[in-house]
């Protein structure tokens, strides 16, 4: 993979996801090869904004190849505070790590902040812009369950913020994937996504109702509906119930469907769901450990 | 009329003509280059001058200056049909039409406000320039639809 930075998925060819995802493979396979892979790494987190599971899982990574983490800790306890700008954050703290992982509110602010250092900058999500390894960690998770060709992928919920959304559709292009996109008319794919997507040639669908292609669907990918989104909470309820899922709704599903999430639910998938075998979002997060842990070994300098 | 349509074209000796600019567009141009009138330069701005190609046409001169292929090549963003004209001793000495560049830099804001160009961040805007619009280098947004708006020189 050449690539010093990794802040959007439009930068991933199909070749760069596959050394990702094949490197993953192994690190799953046999864990305690890697794990003095990287003894004297630094990776340094830069977290903005709240996170659990992108945080913890860069963290149990680094350490699981033998490294560890310098942590900025919560805005309001650092030099941000002082009115410090992003690009002087980034200059001082790679001096402290090799490399970085940034969650930040601003869109293009991870593109922004690479430009500033010379050590590996990953971005964990920026605003509603990109999540690159939420999609690594997707895409992993898709081709154990359902493989990468020749497959009809849906995408529902929020898809005009969900930066998960934007980064997934970006980077199934590469493959041979369906994407049907599902949500409210409010919050459909926005401009930027729409023209990738045109621009690259690949089918794709657009409906109000997951009922419309339900049943074609090889994985479903869910995520939430924010209440902030809407102008008052009863037509938030009203629009978001359309886009709940439950053990029923899949009935009509194919036996082999697989249902992601990214997580946090909140109710957009009912627990009645998690007995199924359809789903597949506990081990979703799960494998965000060996392919963050495959990301960071590839950029690190591990055999290429 | 003959007056005026001489006073309108008329010669100068040294210097850039922009021509077959969109009409009404020729403020922005000389936002794009940076001509504000604090400087000496001698510039005339001819606006909605009729014209056999476009209808109407802006043009501007700017006497003393010849500017070059990179610093005109940004103004295809708001004047795609220009051409320029270097004159040297009353004649033209070359002739062209402005060429898309691949990227505009600091030219025009990112309409997202929630994009890192529009914070106090020590960056320039920067914009890809596609067939048909405009996309921010940074955030993905696209513009295509009053760009001439968006000039924050």
């Amino acid at each position: 993979m050449d690539h010093d930075h990794i802040t959007s998925a439009r930068q991933l060819s199909r070749a760069d996801i596959e050394t990702v995802l094949d490197r993953a493979r192994s690190i799953a396979d046999d864990p305690s090869a890697f794990a003095d892979r990287h003894p004297d790494a630094l990776l340094g987190l830069l977290f903005f904004e709240p996170s659990t599971r992108t945080k913890m899982s860069f963290s149990a990574a680094i350490k699981r190849l033998g490294g560890d983490i310098v942590d900025m800790g919560p805005v309001d306890s650092s030099s941000v505070k002082k009115g410090e700008s992003l690009a002087d954050t980034v200059r001082v703290i790679e001096g402290y790590a090799d490399a970085l992982v940034l969650r930040h509110p601003s869109e293009g602010s991870a593109g922004m902040a690479s430009e500033f250092v010379d050590v590996p900058l990953i971005n964990g999500g920026d605003g509603a812009g990109q999540h690159p390894t939420q999609t690594l960690l997707d895409l992993y998770t898709i081709n154990e369950n359902a493989g990468l060709d020749d497959i009809t992928v849906g995408l529902m919920g929020d898809l005009k913020y969900g930066r998960t959304v934007h980064s997934l559709a970006h980077a199934l292009t590469n493959f041979d994937v369906r994407q049907e996109f599902i949500s409210p008319d409010s919050l459909s794919l926005p401009r930027k996504v729409r023209y990738d997507l045109t621009d690259s040639g690949v089918e794709v669908g657009e409906h109000t109702a997951l009922s419309a292609v339900l049943d074609r669907l090889d994985v479903l990918y869910v995520t939430r509906i924010q209440k902030e989104r809407f102008p008052d909470e009863s037509e938030y309820r009203a629009v978001a119930g359309e886009y709940q899922i439950d053990a029923g709704t899949l009935a009509d599903a194919a036996d082999d469907l697989t249902v992601m999430h990214p997580l946090p639910r909140v109710d957009e998938i009912a627990y009645d769901v998690d007995d199924t075998d359809h789903a597949r979002y506990f081990q979703q997060a799960h494998n965000g450990v060996p392919v963050r842990m495959a990301l960071l070994d590839v950029l690190l300098g591990g055999a290429r | 009329m003959s007056n005026d349509h001489e006073m309108r074209v008329s010669k100068i000796e040294r210097g850039t003509v922009i021509d077959h600019i969109t009409s009404g567009q020729a403020l922005n141009v000389l936002a794009i280059l940076g001509i504000d009138g604090t400087e000496n330069d001698v510039v005339s701005v001819g606006m909605h001058v009729p014209s056999d190609r476009l209808g109407r046409k802006d043009v501007v001169k700017v006497e003393g200056r010849e500017l070059s292929q990179s610093e005109l090549d940004v103004l295809s963003v708001v004047a795609p049909a220009a051409t320029i004209n270097i004159i040297r001793s009353y004649e033209v000495r070359r002739k062209h039409r402005v060429e898309r560049p691949a990227q505009v830099t600091d030219v025009l804001a990112c309409p997202n406000p929630d994009c890192i160009t529009t914070e106090s961040e020590p960056v320039d805007s920067r914009f890809d320039v596609l067939e048909d619009g405009l996309r921010c280098t940074y955030c993905d947004t696209i513009i295509r639809d009053n760009i001439a708006g968006r000039i924050h020189v």
